[in-house]
């Protein structure tokens, strides 16, 4: 359900004071309506066959930013329904230019089934 | 004004809305102009910065009402009783989840609200007395693949016997009628993968009203692919019962969910005889609102552009010869 739309917008590397920090995608959530940020139980992003490590994962949500860390306490806020959201991946250097497959992973905390939703999805860019 | 009314849930434009091409106002304009009137809506899906409401939203919503002559009528709540990892809500926690929709659907004007079907008959009983407070009727929905008679429905009947509350029953969605397994959903699986020969006995089977146990059984025996069983699980997801098992619950039944996959005319949806339901409806004097529910959307979108406006547009004038506008 919605995985194709996973991925909404190329990745690009990330540029802060100067200095490229990584690189970002834009994102939708696979799912039909919006959800507390606690209950987006995991993100994750594999590139080129490598996955990224948790902590160097940020999801960046109508100007909020948080750590996968800091997504488990947040109840409030919410991933809306349709919504770009960012998710900024650390890697100082960025991607090189060139081809890259980007994998997107959603694992979703529905408290109505019995077990939580895992959604993904790949594609490759010229970046 | 026949006694049942038109309704659209405006989940079932919900792809256009995702990707951008409908907004709220286009969803609700495209409802009226099928002169489906009553209008459902899941706050979670269309209205940003839900649970909160403010006062320019609220202005707006009820000013579309006025300009396109639509009424709310249902607003479907969730109960996010998994919020924290590894921890379920107390039950205090999860009534106050629950007056916190009923507050929403007070404020937009619905006099109803569809309960998610995980919801314990204890929490009705626990919300009934507010859902009077706020004047909306609680229907507990009745969605594939349970049905009304099955025990986790008995157990909320009994508590809507034992408050004898108006504001308790029931909301069965039309998914519990799934005579024929959607083709959509069979043609998805073939496109991951799964078996023609699979795919023909899991749909054949269905049809026959094969117990999905012995469709899953047949189909392990045969194949070890997770697709082809994922494809057999199908029959487990949906039900089909006779529509005349509602009629002794009429009196609990406020709303309906019309669910549909795949409308091949304006008079034919493929999986589900609505002219068997309507009619049942009709003989049980069912008095409220039919309101569309697309949902062949998520089935299709990997590979083909999703019209539902059209799809809606088709099952809105088949209820309306069906009911007999």
């Amino acid at each position: 359900m919605y995985e194709q739309y996973i991925i909404h917008t190329k990745p690009e590397n990330t540029v802060e004071n100067g200095t490229v920090t990584g690189f970002q995608v834009g994102a939708k959530l696979p799912y039909y309506r919006g959800l507390g940020i606690s209950m987006i139980e995991d993100v994750q992003l594999t590139i080129d066959g490598k996955a990224v490590a948790p902590e160097n994962i940020l999801v960046v949500l109508h100007g909020n930013t948080y750590t996968l860390k800091q997504m488990e306490t947040e109840p409030e806020d919410r991933w809306e329904f349709g919504e770009v959201g960012t998710i900024k991946v650390l890697q100082p250097g960025g991607l090189v230019s060139g081809e890259h497959t980007v994998e997107l992973l959603f694992n979703l905390r529905v408290s109505y089934m019995p077990v939580n939703a895992i959604r993904k999805y790949s594609k490759t860019f010229m970046v | 004004m026949a006694d049942i009314k038109r309704g659209v849930s405006l989940y079932s434009f919900q792809e256009e809305y995702f990707l951008g091409k409908m907004t709220m106002e286009d969803c609700i304009a495209k409802a009226a102009s099928f002169g489906a009137n009553g209008i459902e809506i899941i706050g979670e899906q269309m209205v940003p910065g839900f649970p909160k409401l403010t006062d320019a939203f609220v202005d707006q919503w009820f000013g579309w009402m006025d300009k396109y002559g639509t009424t709310p009528v249902c607003h479907d709540m969730f109960l996010d009783f998994k919020k924290y990892k590894g921890y379920v809500m107390s039950q205090l926690d999860q009534l106050q989840s629950i007056i916190r929709d009923l507050k929403f659907a007070n404020k937009l004007g619905c006099k109803v609200m569809r309960v998610i079907v995980s919801t314990t008959p204890e929490l009705m009983e626990l919300a009934a007395p507010y859902a009077e407070e706020y004047d909306v009727k609680m229907g507990i929905e009745v969605h594939a693949p349970w049905h009304i008679d099955n025990a986790w429905m008995k157990r909320h009947y009994e508590v809507m016997e034992k408050m004898n509350s108006p504001y308790l029953g029931f909301i069965p969605d039309m998914g519990t009628y799934t005579k024929k397994i959607a083709r959509i959903i069979v043609d998805n699986f073939l496109r991951k993968g799964a078996s023609e020969k699979i795919a023909q006995l899991v749909a054949d089977s269905y049809e026959k009203g094969v117990m999905a146990e012995y469709i899953v059984g047949e189909v392990r025996s045969m194949t070890d692919k997770p697709i082809d069983i994922a494809l057999a699980e199908q029959a487990r997801h949906n039900s089909y019962t006779n529509p005349k098992q509602l009629l002794p619950y009429m009196n609990r039944i406020f709303h309906i969910h019309a669910k549909f996959y795949e409308m091949l005319d304006e008079d034919t949806e493929y999986s589900i005889p609505y002219n068997e339901v309507v009619a049942v409806l009709k003989q049980g004097g069912f008095k409220g609102y039919m309101c569309s529910e697309y949902e062949g959307n998520r089935h299709i979108h990997d590979a083909f552009v999703v019209n539902s406006v059209e799809q809606v547009r088709r099952q809105q004038l088949m209820l309306k010869k069906l009911i007999g506008e």
